[in-house]
Protein backbone atom coordinates (compact mmCIF):
# COMPACT_ATOMS: atom_id res chain seq x y z
CA UNK A 1 0.00 0.00 0.00
CA UNK A 2 2.50 2.56 1.23
CA UNK A 3 5.27 1.01 -0.87
CA UNK A 4 3.08 1.36 -3.97
CA UNK A 5 3.03 5.15 -3.56
CA UNK A 6 6.78 5.10 -2.87
CA UNK A 7 7.27 3.17 -6.11
CA UNK A 8 5.42 5.79 -8.13
CA UNK A 9 7.23 8.70 -6.45
CA UNK A 10 10.64 7.09 -6.99
CA UNK A 11 9.83 6.18 -10.59
CA UNK A 12 8.73 9.73 -11.29
CA UNK A 13 11.96 11.13 -9.81
CA UNK A 14 14.08 8.62 -11.74
CA UNK A 15 12.43 9.34 -15.10
CA UNK A 16 12.36 13.12 -14.53
CA UNK A 17 16.07 13.14 -13.57
CA UNK A 18 17.00 10.92 -16.51
CA UNK A 19 15.20 13.27 -18.90
CA UNK A 20 16.86 16.27 -17.30
CA UNK A 21 20.28 14.67 -17.88
CA UNK A 22 19.58 14.94 -21.60
CA UNK A 23 17.77 18.30 -21.59
CA UNK A 24 20.05 20.32 -19.28
CA UNK A 25 22.27 22.84 -21.04
CA UNK A 26 25.07 22.85 -18.48
CA UNK A 27 27.18 19.66 -18.17
CA UNK A 28 27.38 20.13 -14.40
CA UNK A 29 23.57 20.04 -14.09
CA UNK A 30 23.43 16.89 -16.24
CA UNK A 31 25.91 15.15 -13.96
CA UNK A 32 23.97 16.14 -10.83
CA UNK A 33 20.66 14.96 -12.32
CA UNK A 34 22.31 11.65 -13.16
CA UNK A 35 23.29 11.38 -9.48
CA UNK A 36 19.67 12.04 -8.51
CA UNK A 37 18.57 9.28 -10.89
CA UNK A 38 20.99 6.86 -9.22
CA UNK A 39 19.55 7.72 -5.80
CA UNK A 40 16.03 7.04 -7.07
CA UNK A 41 17.13 3.67 -8.43
CA UNK A 42 18.77 2.94 -5.06
CA UNK A 43 15.35 3.57 -3.51
CA UNK A 44 13.84 1.00 -5.87
CA UNK A 45 16.35 -1.58 -4.66
CA UNK A 46 15.25 -0.95 -1.07
CA UNK A 47 11.62 -1.50 -2.14
CA UNK A 48 12.73 -4.86 -3.58
CA UNK A 49 14.18 -5.75 -0.13
CA UNK A 50 17.75 -5.64 -1.49
CA UNK A 51 19.34 -3.31 1.06
CA UNK A 52 22.87 -4.48 0.31
CA UNK A 53 22.49 -3.80 -3.39
CA UNK A 54 20.94 -0.39 -2.66
CA UNK A 55 23.76 0.74 -0.37
CA UNK A 56 26.50 -0.60 -2.65
CA UNK A 57 24.78 1.09 -5.58
CA UNK A 58 24.96 4.43 -3.72
CA UNK A 59 28.59 3.87 -2.66
CA UNK A 60 29.82 2.85 -6.11
CA UNK A 61 27.74 5.03 -8.43
CA UNK A 62 26.82 8.12 -6.41
CA UNK A 63 29.86 8.06 -4.15
CA UNK A 64 32.69 7.10 -6.48
CA UNK A 65 31.85 7.27 -10.17
CA UNK A 66 29.74 10.42 -10.12
CA UNK A 67 32.23 12.23 -7.87
CA UNK A 68 34.91 11.52 -10.49
CA UNK A 69 32.51 12.74 -13.21
CA UNK A 70 31.94 16.01 -11.35
CA UNK A 71 35.66 16.27 -10.78
CA UNK A 72 36.34 15.96 -14.51
CA UNK A 73 33.62 18.44 -15.42
CA UNK A 74 34.95 20.91 -12.85
CA UNK A 75 38.55 20.63 -14.08
CA UNK A 76 37.74 20.73 -17.79
CA UNK A 77 35.45 23.72 -17.17
CA UNK A 78 32.88 22.52 -19.70
CA UNK A 79 30.63 25.42 -18.83
CA UNK A 80 29.74 26.30 -22.41
CA UNK A 81 26.11 27.29 -22.73
CA UNK A 82 24.02 26.97 -25.84
CA UNK A 83 23.35 24.39 -28.51
CA UNK A 84 25.92 21.99 -29.76
CA UNK A 85 25.82 22.08 -33.57
CA UNK A 86 23.94 19.13 -35.05
CA UNK A 87 23.51 18.44 -38.74
CA UNK A 88 20.09 17.75 -40.26
CA UNK A 89 21.13 14.19 -41.14
CA UNK A 90 21.93 13.52 -37.46
CA UNK A 91 18.50 14.76 -36.37
CA UNK A 92 16.68 12.56 -38.91
CA UNK A 93 18.77 9.53 -38.01
CA UNK A 94 18.17 9.95 -34.29
CA UNK A 95 14.43 10.49 -34.76
CA UNK A 96 14.10 7.32 -36.85
CA UNK A 97 16.25 5.26 -34.46
CA UNK A 98 14.28 6.49 -31.43
CA UNK A 99 10.95 5.74 -33.16
CA UNK A 100 12.08 2.21 -33.99
CA UNK A 101 13.17 1.60 -30.41
CA UNK A 102 9.73 2.75 -29.23
CA UNK A 103 8.04 0.32 -31.64
CA UNK A 104 10.13 -2.60 -30.40
CA UNK A 105 9.43 -1.71 -26.77
CA UNK A 106 5.68 -1.48 -27.40
CA UNK A 107 5.76 -4.82 -29.22
CA UNK A 108 7.55 -6.44 -26.30
CA UNK A 109 5.51 -4.99 -23.46
CA UNK A 110 2.08 -5.19 -25.17
CA UNK A 111 1.55 -8.80 -24.18
CA UNK A 112 3.78 -8.78 -21.12
CA UNK A 113 2.03 -9.52 -17.86
CA UNK A 114 3.51 -7.57 -14.91
CA UNK A 115 3.51 -9.77 -11.82
CA UNK A 116 4.72 -9.32 -8.27
CA UNK A 117 7.42 -11.79 -7.27
CA UNK A 118 6.17 -13.40 -4.08
CA UNK A 119 8.61 -16.30 -3.75
CA UNK A 120 10.02 -15.95 -0.20
CA UNK A 121 13.37 -17.45 -1.24
CA UNK A 122 13.73 -14.82 -3.96
CA UNK A 123 12.55 -12.04 -1.63
CA UNK A 124 15.45 -12.58 0.75
CA UNK A 125 18.19 -12.89 -1.85
CA UNK A 126 19.27 -9.24 -1.54
CA UNK A 127 20.22 -9.48 2.15
CA UNK A 128 23.94 -9.55 2.93
CA UNK A 129 24.05 -13.06 4.41
CA UNK A 130 22.25 -14.75 1.51
CA UNK A 131 24.14 -12.80 -1.10
CA UNK A 132 27.48 -13.69 0.50
CA UNK A 133 26.54 -17.37 0.65
CA UNK A 134 25.53 -17.41 -3.01
CA UNK A 135 28.61 -15.47 -4.14
CA UNK A 136 31.14 -17.56 -2.22
CA UNK A 137 29.38 -20.88 -2.80
CA UNK A 138 27.82 -21.14 -6.22
CA UNK A 139 29.62 -18.33 -8.02
CA UNK A 140 32.99 -18.54 -6.31
CA UNK A 141 35.15 -18.81 -9.45
CA UNK A 142 33.46 -16.03 -11.48
CA UNK A 143 33.60 -13.79 -8.40
CA UNK A 144 37.35 -14.30 -7.92
CA UNK A 145 38.00 -13.95 -11.65
CA UNK A 146 36.17 -10.62 -11.77
CA UNK A 147 38.24 -9.37 -8.83
CA UNK A 148 41.42 -10.28 -10.77
CA UNK A 149 39.99 -8.31 -13.69
CA UNK A 150 39.58 -5.30 -11.38
CA UNK A 151 43.14 -5.67 -10.18
CA UNK A 152 44.39 -5.78 -13.76
CA UNK A 153 42.42 -2.62 -14.56
CA UNK A 154 43.89 -0.87 -11.51
CA UNK A 155 47.46 -1.84 -12.43
CA UNK A 156 46.80 -0.71 -15.99
CA UNK A 157 45.53 2.69 -14.79
CA UNK A 158 48.65 3.18 -12.65
CA UNK A 159 50.88 2.17 -15.58
CA UNK A 160 49.17 4.69 -17.89
CA UNK A 161 49.49 7.42 -15.28
CA UNK A 162 53.18 6.73 -14.70
CA UNK A 163 54.07 6.46 -18.40
CA UNK A 164 56.53 9.35 -18.43
CA UNK A 165 58.81 7.83 -15.78
CA UNK A 166 60.22 5.17 -18.08
CA UNK B 1 3.80 -0.93 12.08
CA UNK B 2 1.28 0.61 14.45
CA UNK B 3 0.83 4.31 15.01
CA UNK B 4 2.51 4.18 18.41
CA UNK B 5 5.70 2.82 16.91
CA UNK B 6 5.86 5.46 14.18
CA UNK B 7 5.17 8.21 16.72
CA UNK B 8 7.96 6.92 18.96
CA UNK B 9 10.44 6.82 16.07
CA UNK B 10 9.44 10.35 15.01
CA UNK B 11 9.99 11.68 18.54
CA UNK B 12 13.32 9.85 18.81
CA UNK B 13 14.51 11.20 15.45
CA UNK B 14 13.55 14.76 16.44
CA UNK B 15 15.29 14.46 19.81
CA UNK B 16 18.49 13.14 18.18
CA UNK B 17 18.36 15.93 15.59
CA UNK B 18 17.97 18.48 18.37
CA UNK B 19 20.80 16.98 20.43
CA UNK B 20 23.12 16.98 17.40
CA UNK B 21 22.36 20.63 16.71
CA UNK B 22 22.74 21.75 20.33
CA UNK B 23 25.98 19.79 20.78
CA UNK B 24 27.37 21.24 17.55
CA UNK B 25 26.31 24.72 18.71
CA UNK B 26 28.10 24.40 22.01
CA UNK B 27 31.12 22.77 20.34
CA UNK B 28 31.82 26.17 18.75
CA UNK B 29 32.01 27.71 22.22
CA UNK B 30 34.07 24.80 23.52
CA UNK B 31 36.45 25.11 20.58
CA UNK B 32 37.13 28.76 21.40
CA UNK B 33 37.46 28.00 25.11
CA UNK B 34 39.92 25.15 24.38
CA UNK B 35 41.86 27.42 22.01
CA UNK B 36 41.98 30.05 24.77
CA UNK B 37 43.20 27.46 27.28
CA UNK B 38 45.90 26.17 24.91
CA UNK B 39 47.12 29.69 24.17
CA UNK B 40 46.95 30.85 27.79
CA UNK B 41 44.04 33.29 27.43
CA UNK B 42 40.42 33.29 28.58
CA UNK B 43 38.39 32.81 25.42
CA UNK B 44 34.92 34.36 24.96
CA UNK B 45 33.46 35.31 28.37
CA UNK B 46 31.26 38.39 27.77
CA UNK B 47 27.90 36.96 26.65
CA UNK B 48 26.30 35.43 29.74
CA UNK B 49 28.13 33.70 32.60
CA UNK B 50 31.45 32.43 31.27
CA UNK B 51 30.32 33.10 27.69
CA UNK B 52 27.40 30.63 27.84
CA UNK B 53 25.30 32.65 25.34
CA UNK B 54 28.16 33.12 22.87
CA UNK B 55 26.82 30.53 20.34
CA UNK B 56 23.44 32.30 20.30
CA UNK B 57 25.16 35.63 19.67
CA UNK B 58 27.23 34.07 16.87
CA UNK B 59 24.13 32.54 15.29
CA UNK B 60 22.23 35.85 15.43
CA UNK B 61 25.22 37.64 13.92
CA UNK B 62 25.30 35.19 11.01
CA UNK B 63 21.54 35.59 10.43
CA UNK B 64 21.68 39.39 10.36
CA UNK B 65 24.67 39.65 8.03
CA UNK B 66 24.16 40.70 4.44
CA UNK B 67 23.16 37.89 2.11
CA UNK B 68 25.51 38.10 -0.84
CA UNK B 69 25.18 36.26 -4.15
CA UNK B 70 28.06 36.51 -6.62
CA UNK B 71 26.82 37.81 -9.99
CA UNK B 72 28.33 34.96 -12.00
CA UNK B 73 27.31 32.18 -9.61
CA UNK B 74 25.00 29.34 -10.54
CA UNK B 75 22.09 30.48 -8.35
CA UNK B 76 20.42 27.14 -7.65
CA UNK B 77 23.60 25.17 -7.01
CA UNK B 78 25.00 28.01 -4.91
CA UNK B 79 22.12 27.53 -2.46
CA UNK B 80 22.08 23.74 -2.83
CA UNK B 81 25.73 23.42 -1.72
CA UNK B 82 25.42 24.40 1.96
CA UNK B 83 21.98 22.77 2.27
CA UNK B 84 23.34 19.43 1.04
CA UNK B 85 26.35 19.65 3.34
CA UNK B 86 24.07 20.19 6.33
CA UNK B 87 21.62 17.44 5.34
CA UNK B 88 24.28 14.80 4.72
CA UNK B 89 26.03 15.71 7.98
CA UNK B 90 22.82 14.93 9.88
CA UNK B 91 22.02 11.66 8.06
CA UNK B 92 24.49 9.35 9.83
CA UNK B 93 22.90 9.86 13.26
CA UNK B 94 19.99 7.61 12.18
CA UNK B 95 21.96 4.36 12.53
CA UNK B 96 24.05 5.14 15.63
CA UNK B 97 22.77 3.31 18.74
CA UNK B 98 22.56 6.12 21.29
CA UNK B 99 21.75 3.75 24.12
CA UNK B 100 20.39 0.30 24.86
CA UNK B 101 16.61 0.10 25.25
CA UNK B 102 13.87 1.14 27.65
CA UNK B 103 11.32 -1.47 28.68
CA UNK B 104 8.05 0.26 29.56
CA UNK B 105 4.97 -1.91 30.23
CA UNK B 106 6.58 -4.89 28.52
CA UNK B 107 7.27 -3.04 25.26
CA UNK B 108 10.88 -2.52 24.25
CA UNK B 109 11.88 0.93 22.99
CA UNK B 110 15.39 0.96 21.49
CA UNK B 111 17.35 4.19 21.47
CA UNK B 112 18.28 3.82 17.81
CA UNK B 113 16.23 5.26 14.96
CA UNK B 114 16.96 2.50 12.43
CA UNK B 115 18.69 -0.80 13.17
CA UNK B 116 19.27 -1.68 9.51
CA UNK B 117 21.21 -4.85 8.74
CA UNK B 118 23.68 -2.94 6.56
CA UNK B 119 24.42 -0.21 9.13
CA UNK B 120 28.17 -0.08 8.52
CA UNK B 121 27.68 0.10 4.76
CA UNK B 122 25.14 2.88 5.25
CA UNK B 123 27.84 4.86 7.08
CA UNK B 124 30.22 4.22 4.15
CA UNK B 125 27.57 5.47 1.73
CA UNK B 126 27.01 8.69 3.68
CA UNK B 127 30.78 9.16 3.88
CA UNK B 128 31.13 8.80 0.14
CA UNK B 129 28.38 11.31 -0.71
CA UNK B 130 29.58 13.81 1.92
CA UNK B 131 31.83 15.43 -0.66
CA UNK B 132 28.93 16.64 -2.85
CA UNK B 133 28.00 19.71 -0.81
CA UNK B 134 31.54 21.06 -0.84
CA UNK B 135 32.12 20.33 -4.53
CA UNK B 136 28.82 21.85 -5.63
CA UNK B 137 29.32 24.94 -3.45
CA UNK B 138 32.90 25.45 -4.59
CA UNK B 139 32.02 25.06 -8.24
CA UNK B 140 28.86 27.16 -8.15
CA UNK B 141 30.66 30.16 -6.60
CA UNK B 142 32.53 30.62 -9.90
CA UNK B 143 35.68 31.68 -8.11
CA UNK B 144 39.13 30.22 -8.68
CA UNK B 145 40.00 29.95 -4.99
CA UNK B 146 36.69 28.28 -4.25
CA UNK B 147 37.22 25.83 -7.13
CA UNK B 148 40.73 24.92 -5.98
CA UNK B 149 39.40 24.46 -2.44
CA UNK B 150 36.59 22.21 -3.71
CA UNK B 151 38.97 20.12 -5.84
CA UNK B 152 41.31 19.72 -2.90
CA UNK B 153 38.47 18.74 -0.59
CA UNK B 154 37.19 16.18 -3.07
CA UNK B 155 40.53 14.49 -3.64
CA UNK B 156 41.32 14.53 0.08
CA UNK B 157 37.99 12.97 1.04
CA UNK B 158 38.16 10.30 -1.69
CA UNK B 159 41.72 9.37 -0.67
CA UNK B 160 41.00 9.01 3.02
CA UNK B 161 37.63 7.31 2.54
CA UNK B 162 39.44 4.18 1.30
CA UNK B 163 41.71 3.75 4.31
CA UNK B 164 38.81 4.57 6.64
CA UNK B 165 36.52 1.95 5.12
CA UNK B 166 39.29 -0.64 5.26
CA UNK B 167 39.92 0.05 8.93
CA UNK B 168 36.21 -0.52 9.66
CA UNK B 169 36.26 -3.77 7.64
CA UNK B 170 38.51 -5.36 10.30
CA UNK B 171 35.80 -4.63 12.88
CA UNK B 172 33.21 -6.24 10.60
CA UNK B 173 35.46 -9.30 10.16
CA UNK B 174 35.85 -9.65 13.92
CA UNK B 175 32.22 -9.21 14.87
CA UNK B 176 30.73 -10.92 11.80
CA UNK B 177 27.88 -8.42 11.46
CA UNK B 178 27.13 -5.17 9.64
CA UNK B 179 24.60 -3.92 12.21
CA UNK B 180 26.01 -1.21 14.49
CA UNK B 181 23.76 -2.34 17.36
CA UNK B 182 25.19 -5.87 17.23
CA UNK B 183 28.75 -4.51 17.05
CA UNK B 184 28.10 -2.47 20.21
CA UNK B 185 26.43 -5.39 22.01
CA UNK B 186 29.49 -7.58 21.36
CA UNK B 187 31.69 -5.08 23.22
CA UNK B 188 29.93 -5.76 26.51
CA UNK B 189 31.62 -4.39 29.63
CA UNK B 190 35.26 -3.66 28.96
CA UNK B 191 35.53 -5.96 25.90
CA UNK B 192 36.14 -2.99 23.59
CA UNK B 193 37.32 -3.33 20.00
CA UNK B 194 40.18 -0.90 20.55
CA UNK B 195 42.06 -3.55 22.56
CA UNK B 196 41.95 -5.89 19.55
CA UNK B 197 42.34 -3.29 16.81
CA UNK B 198 44.73 -0.56 18.02
CA UNK B 199 46.12 -0.08 14.50
CA UNK B 200 42.64 0.07 13.00
CA UNK B 201 41.67 2.69 15.57
CA UNK B 202 44.73 4.80 14.74
CA UNK B 203 43.98 4.67 11.01
CA UNK B 204 40.31 5.43 11.64
CA UNK B 205 40.94 8.49 13.78
CA UNK B 206 43.49 9.99 11.34
CA UNK B 207 41.04 9.45 8.50
CA UNK B 208 38.22 10.97 10.57
CA UNK B 209 40.26 14.15 10.90
CA UNK B 210 40.78 14.23 7.14
CA UNK B 211 37.11 13.49 6.38
CA UNK B 212 35.93 16.31 8.64
CA UNK B 213 38.42 18.70 6.98
CA UNK B 214 39.76 19.46 10.43
CA UNK B 215 43.23 20.67 11.25
CA UNK B 216 45.95 19.35 10.61
CA UNK B 217 44.20 18.38 7.35
CA UNK B 218 42.14 21.54 6.79
CA UNK B 219 43.70 22.19 3.39
CA UNK B 220 40.39 22.78 1.56
CA UNK B 221 39.92 26.02 3.48
CA UNK B 222 43.60 26.80 4.04
CA UNK B 223 43.30 30.57 4.48
CA UNK B 224 46.95 31.46 3.85
CA UNK B 225 46.82 30.01 0.34
CA UNK B 226 43.16 30.00 -0.66
CA UNK B 227 41.57 32.89 1.32
CA UNK B 228 38.72 30.68 2.53
CA UNK B 229 38.75 27.70 0.19
CA UNK B 230 35.37 26.43 -1.01
CA UNK B 231 33.39 28.94 1.07
CA UNK B 232 35.29 32.05 -0.06
CA UNK B 233 32.18 33.51 -1.74
CA UNK B 234 29.71 32.55 0.97
CA UNK B 235 28.33 34.91 3.55
CA UNK B 236 25.57 35.08 6.16
CA UNK B 237 23.81 31.87 7.18
CA UNK B 238 25.01 29.93 4.09
CA UNK B 239 28.56 30.30 5.41
CA UNK B 240 27.14 29.45 8.83
CA UNK B 241 25.77 26.17 7.44
CA UNK B 242 29.19 25.16 6.12
CA UNK B 243 30.91 26.00 9.41
CA UNK B 244 28.14 24.39 11.45
CA UNK B 245 28.17 21.19 9.37
CA UNK B 246 31.84 20.80 10.24
CA UNK B 247 30.96 20.71 13.94
CA UNK B 248 28.11 18.27 13.36
CA UNK B 249 30.53 16.06 11.38
CA UNK B 250 32.94 16.23 14.29
CA UNK B 251 30.21 15.19 16.74
CA UNK B 252 29.05 12.31 14.52
CA UNK B 253 32.64 11.16 13.90
CA UNK B 254 33.27 11.11 17.65
CA UNK B 255 30.08 9.09 18.09
CA UNK B 256 31.26 6.64 15.41
CA UNK B 257 34.68 6.28 17.08
CA UNK B 258 33.00 5.61 20.43
CA UNK B 259 30.56 3.14 18.82
CA UNK B 260 33.04 1.13 16.77
CA UNK B 261 36.10 1.10 19.03
CA UNK B 262 35.13 2.16 22.55
CA UNK B 263 32.10 0.06 23.26
CA UNK B 264 29.35 2.61 22.62
CA UNK B 265 27.05 2.61 25.65
CA UNK B 266 28.94 -0.22 27.41
CA UNK B 267 31.01 0.59 30.46
CA UNK B 268 33.17 -1.54 32.80
CA UNK B 269 31.50 -3.33 35.74
CA UNK B 270 28.03 -2.77 34.27
CA UNK B 271 26.87 -6.23 35.39
CA UNK B 272 28.01 -5.93 39.02
CA UNK B 273 26.00 -2.74 39.70
CA UNK B 274 22.73 -4.66 40.23
CA UNK B 275 20.67 -1.95 38.55
CA UNK B 276 17.44 -2.39 36.61
CA UNK B 277 17.54 -2.51 32.81
CA UNK B 278 16.17 1.02 32.39
CA UNK B 279 18.61 2.57 34.89
CA UNK B 280 21.50 0.83 33.13
CA UNK B 281 20.31 2.26 29.81
CA UNK B 282 20.29 5.80 31.22
CA UNK B 283 23.79 5.43 32.68
CA UNK B 284 24.96 3.79 29.44
CA UNK B 285 23.73 6.71 27.35
CA UNK B 286 25.43 9.17 29.70
CA UNK B 287 28.68 7.17 29.42
CA UNK B 288 28.31 7.18 25.64
CA UNK B 289 27.98 10.96 25.62
CA UNK B 290 30.98 11.29 27.94
CA UNK B 291 33.03 9.25 25.44
CA UNK B 292 31.80 11.46 22.60
CA UNK B 293 32.67 14.59 24.59
CA UNK B 294 36.20 13.29 25.11
CA UNK B 295 36.70 12.70 21.39
CA UNK B 296 35.24 16.10 20.50
CA UNK B 297 37.79 17.57 22.92
CA UNK B 298 40.48 15.42 21.27
CA UNK B 299 39.60 16.90 17.86
CA UNK B 300 40.08 20.40 19.31
CA UNK B 301 43.21 19.45 21.20
CA UNK B 302 44.85 18.29 17.96
CA UNK B 303 43.68 21.35 16.06
CA UNK B 304 45.38 23.74 18.46
CA UNK B 305 48.54 21.61 18.79
CA UNK B 306 49.59 20.46 15.32
CA UNK B 307 50.47 22.68 12.32
CA UNK B 308 48.79 22.17 8.94
CA UNK B 309 50.18 19.55 6.55
CA UNK B 310 51.38 20.43 3.06
CA UNK B 311 49.20 19.05 0.28
CA UNK B 312 51.74 16.53 -1.06
CA UNK B 313 52.43 15.35 2.50
CA UNK B 314 48.70 14.79 2.99
CA UNK B 315 48.45 12.69 -0.18
CA UNK B 316 51.59 10.70 0.65
CA UNK B 317 50.29 9.95 4.15
CA UNK B 318 46.93 8.81 2.79
CA UNK B 319 48.02 6.64 -0.12
CA UNK B 320 51.48 5.43 0.88
CA UNK B 321 51.16 4.98 4.65
CA UNK B 322 47.55 4.62 5.79
CA UNK B 323 46.21 2.52 2.89
CA UNK B 324 48.99 -0.15 3.00
CA UNK B 325 48.74 -0.19 6.80
CA UNK B 326 45.00 -0.76 6.58
CA UNK B 327 45.48 -3.62 4.09
CA UNK B 328 48.14 -5.22 6.32
CA UNK B 329 45.75 -4.85 9.23
CA UNK B 330 43.05 -6.72 7.29
CA UNK B 331 45.52 -9.52 6.48
CA UNK B 332 46.63 -9.85 10.12
CA UNK B 333 43.02 -9.89 11.31
CA UNK B 334 42.15 -12.58 8.77
CA UNK B 335 45.11 -14.70 9.86
CA UNK B 336 44.25 -14.42 13.54
CA UNK B 337 40.60 -15.32 12.91
CA UNK B 338 41.69 -18.34 10.82
CA UNK B 339 44.12 -19.57 13.49
CA UNK B 340 41.47 -19.10 16.20
CA UNK B 341 38.94 -21.14 14.23
CA UNK B 342 41.39 -24.02 13.77
CA UNK B 343 42.50 -24.26 17.41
Amino acid sequence: MFSKYLFFILSFIAIYAALKVLISKKPMHSVLYLTLAFFAIGGHYILLNAQFLAVVHIIVYAGAIMVLFIYTVMLLNLNIQGEFPKSRLMKFASAIAGGMLLMVLIAVFRTYDLKMISDPALNQIGLVKNLGKVLFDEYYLPFELSSILFLAAMVGAVMLGKKDIY
Amino acid sequence: MDGNYILYKLILASVILLISLVVAMYSTLLERKVAGFMQDRLGPNRAGIGGIFQPLADGLKLFFKEEFMPGTADKFLYILGPSLTMMIALLTSAVIPWGNSFIINGTEYTLQVADINVGVLYVFAILSIGVYGIMIGGWASNNKYALIGAVRAASQMISYELAMSMSIITIVMMSGTLSLKDIVDQQHGMNWNVWYQPLGFLIFIVCAFAECNRSPFDLPECETELIGGYHTEYSSMKLGFYLFAEYINMFISSAMIATLFFGGYNFPFMDSLNLSHNALTIIGSLVFFAKIAFFVFFFMWVRWTLPRFRYDQLMRLGWKSLLPLAIINILITGFVIMIKNHL
